[in-house]
């Protein structure tokens, strides 16, 4: 079975109202005939942009793991917890399913989309067409799984415009909410960057070869 | 379809038979589609895309260099106990600012005591000198004050004290008890060696003028174990009016003294009352001297009588020997001369005296005679500068009647004290010198003195004959009773035989005078007579005056006789 693609048609789709147009004979700087709006056969830069993102991602992975992520001031002495030491506090204290829940959501998952977007790119740049189907499950899950990593920043950010009581009590977000917050936005723009057809893109062509 | 893009398309698909370009036969199907508008846009050499990963990179690795170049020194201090103490919670603070914080708790080898490794903020190695100190505080409630309540809620934390040392060190051995005295006060610390603690734990105020100016920072025990050692810090300003000159004195509680000058009942403050502590003064008198050198060591007096008392430099023992009870005389009391405190009492004796049957209370005594020879006036003639020794002065003093008498100061305690005193006309009697102290001589007391005179009279009273004094008054009464007998009868016999006489002479002489009332009345004719007689006496007396007057004119007249005519 032959998939008939807008490419194989030699037509693109406008990124930002969906018109399907027929490039012009310069093939250079092209726009949408409707919106205006620049037209490319596939996002572009994606695999750059996408690495972009990813490293400045990883980069900003290790202070949002090691800096405080809230400063708790209260009558009683004040506190900074990173994400990590507020899980242990859960796990030793007996609140296991919180710990779990804040392990996954904020340690796992940021990290495993890290990980999952590396093995997208480096697939589709080093080995074209490897496990495609695979590849386009880990892709759904990155999409999906991106925005509830920012569980802590909302409850810090919550936590912290609610409880300000001066003396008696104070909440601060600490540098590592903004860097883990940094962390949690530009995974998701990686994921956008992303072009999933890239993983497709050289499907075709080995299924065609082997024609 | 060859010409489908192969690998990575960051792009348009480009090259020769292009699907998209405008001369490739046109799809029947497809004819309804739009053509793409070309309109040139700028072409970005660099892509803005990668600002964010080099941001990043350069956020992340200022946040790593940062975390380094914080990272202050790492140092283990041992305690006793790690009560309280938190790995990754506890801070170490100063003046309650954080400067570092716990970040493990060991043991040392041996178990006695733990290890607490904290790592300080940056900047804090020049402070690791060798005599700083930490302590945990805890909640403490002493008598003056209550500290580290806060602790209650926010847990213990380690308390840094900097040090003056400048040799660095990593590794320090915790306080276990807070210091009273921190280093960042000024002023400065003195030693004083007292007989007992009494009342001066650390942290007991220290009073100047009863303003309180110091702290005791801390009080132990001698090594011999022959007096405490309590090192007391007083407060800049006030440290320098502490100089060699100053005494310290015990102002613990209420000092109440009842002596043969009264009761007086002394305290420094109300804070003192309950806490004790230690005034200090400068005697009035004393030669004006530079402020102590820190750890100076001074002597703790018991009050502040003593404390102030002129130090005396000549101190001359002598003993005397009291027969009479020394009821109300202790060790301490006052030696006076004539009203002056002269020296006291140091010790009180008694011995039996084999020969004479009674008791002998031997009393030492110190006199410093200094006091008396400081009250001289300048210029006055002195025993001394005379060239005499002070036995000599003594004996000279003795000789005129210098005596020590046991006397009552104080009627309502009944308090005695020795009195050197001047008694004129006391028995011969010689200081021995021999002995040693030296013995005065002494004469009984007021009291003493008055039952000698009752006793020496009542046994003279004892030796008269009663007996027959009585005896002879009766028979000088009897012979008296016969006398007046006697007198009784002549009375009669001469009312009987002379009265009538008498009577008869009496009327006699009244005629007389009646006869001498006439004779003498003022018409009686003797007295007109003698009147008249008088009167021609005036008159010869007139021409006689008259006559000597004339001659004395014309004293010639004597010769020629009057002339007619002339006056």
């Amino acid at each position: 079975m032959t998939i008939m693609t807008a490419a194989d048609a030699g037509l693109m789709v406008c990124h930002a109202c969906g018109l399907l147009s027929r490039p012009a004979a310069a093939a250079h700087d092209l726009t949408c005939a409707r919106c205006g709006t620049g037209l490319h056969g596939r996002k572009q830069d994606s695999i750059s942009r996408c690495w972009a993102f990813l490293i400045a991602a990883y980069v900003l992975y290790v202070p949002a793991n090691v800096l405080p992520v809230m400063e708790t001031g209260s009558l009683f002495g004040s506190q900074r917890d990173t994400i990590m030491s507020g899980v242990v506090y859960l796990w030793t204290s007996g609140s296991w399913p919180l710990a779990l829940i804040i392990f996954i959501a904020s340690i796992m998952v940021p990290g495993a989309k890290l990980l999952a977007l590396t093995v997208l790119l480096i697939s589709v740049q080093r080995r074209p067409a490897w496990r495609p189907h695979d590849l386009g499950k880990l892709y759904r899950i990155v999409e999906l799984v991106g925005r509830w990593s920012m569980v802590d920043i909302y409850v810090a950010a919550i936590l912290a415009a609610l409880v300000q009581f001066q003396a008696l009590a104070t909440i601060k977000a600490g540098p590592g909410a903004v860097a883990f917050g940094a962390v949690v936005v530009l995974t998701m723009f990686a994921a956008e960057s992303f072009d999933p057809r890239l993983i497709w893109d050289p499907v075709k062509e080995e299924r065609e070869s082997d024609d | 379809m060859t010409d489908i893009p192969k690998g990575p398309v960051t792009g348009m698909p480009k090259g020769p038979g292009l699907p998209g370009s405008a001369d490739a036969p046109r799809d029947p199907g497809l004819s309804g589609i739009a053509d793409a508008v070309v309109a040139p846009t700028r072409r970005r050499s660099f892509q803005l895309v990668w600002v964010i990963p080099i941001v990043a990179v350069l956020v992340g690795g200022w946040l790593a260099v940062k975390s380094v170049l914080d990272k202050g020194p790492t140092i283990t201090i041992t305690f006793k106990t790690a009560e309280g103490l938190e790995a990754g919670k506890t801070k170490i603070k100063y003046k309650n600012i954080d400067i570092g914080e716990v970040t493990s708790i060991g043991f040392t080898q041996d178990l006695s005591h733990v290890v607490v490794t904290a790592e300080l903020k940056k900047g804090a190695e020049p402070h690791l000198v060798e005599d700083v100190r930490f302590w945990i505080v805890k909640p403490r409630i002493t008598g003056g004050q209550v500290s580290g309540i806060g602790t209650l809620f926010s847990g213990s934390y380690i308390e840094f004290d900097r040090g003056k040392s400048t040799t660095r060190r990593k590794d320090f051995e915790g306080v276990e008890v807070a210091p009273i005295v921190t280093g960042d006060v000024q002023g400065r610390q003195f030693v004083i060696q007292g007989k007992d603690l009494g009342s001066h734990d650390p942290g007991t105020p220290v009073f100047f003028r009863r303003i309180q100016v110091g702290k005791v920072a801390t009080s132990e025990l001698n090594q011999d174990g022959t007096g405490v050692t309590i090192k007391i810090f007083v407060e800049s300003p006030y440290d320098k009016f502490v100089n060699p000159n100053t005494r310290f004195w015990d102002v613990g509680g209420i000092d109440i003294t009842a002596d043969s000058a009264g009761v007086k009942i002394n305290t420094e403050s109300l804070l003192s009352i309950m806490l004790g502590g230690i005034a200090f003064g400068t005697p009035a008198d004393s030669p004006d001297a530079q402020p102590a050198e820190e750890n100076t060591v001074f002597s703790l007096f018991a009050d502040r009588a003593l404390a102030m008392k002129r130090p005396d430099r000549e101190v001359v023992p002598f003993s005397v020997v009291f027969m009479e009870s020394l009821r109300g005389l202790s060790a301490g009391a006052p030696v006076e001369f004539q009203g002056i405190p002269l020296g006291e009492v140091k010790s009180i004796s008694a011995e039996y005296d084999m020969e004479g049957g009674v008791f002998r209370f031997p009393i030492e005594l110190v006199l410093y005679p200094d006091r008396v020879a400081k009250m001289f006036k300048p210029g006055a003639k002195r025993a001394r500068d005379a060239g005499l020794t002070m036995p000599q002065i003594f004996d000279h003093l003795i000789e005129r009647g210098l005596r020590a008498r046991l006397k009552t100061g104080n009627l309502l305690t009944g308090q005695m004290f020795v009195a050197l005193e001047m008694v004129p006309d006391a028995d011969k009697a010689k200081a021995d010198w021999t002995k040693t102290p030296p013995e005065l001589p002494t004469t009984p007391g007021g009291l003493q003195q008055l039952q000698h005179v009752l006793a020496s009279f009542a046994k003279k009273l004892d030796t008269m004959p009663v007996d027959k004094i009585g005896l002879e008054l009766r028979q000088a009464l009897q012979s008296m009773n016969k006398m007046l007998q006697s007198t009784d009868l002549l009375v009669r016999r001469l009312d009987n035989e002379l009265a009538p006489k008498a009577r008869e002479t009496l009327e006699e002489s009244r005629k007389a005078m009646q006869a001498a009332e006439r004779t003498l009345a003022a018409d009686a004719p003797l007295q007109q007579d003698a009147r008249e007689a008088l009167r021609q006496l005036g008159r010869a007396s007139q021409s006689l005056r008259l006559l000597a007057d004339y001659i004395e004119r014309h004293p010639e007249a004597l010769i020629q006789g009057k002339k007619s005519g002339r006056q």
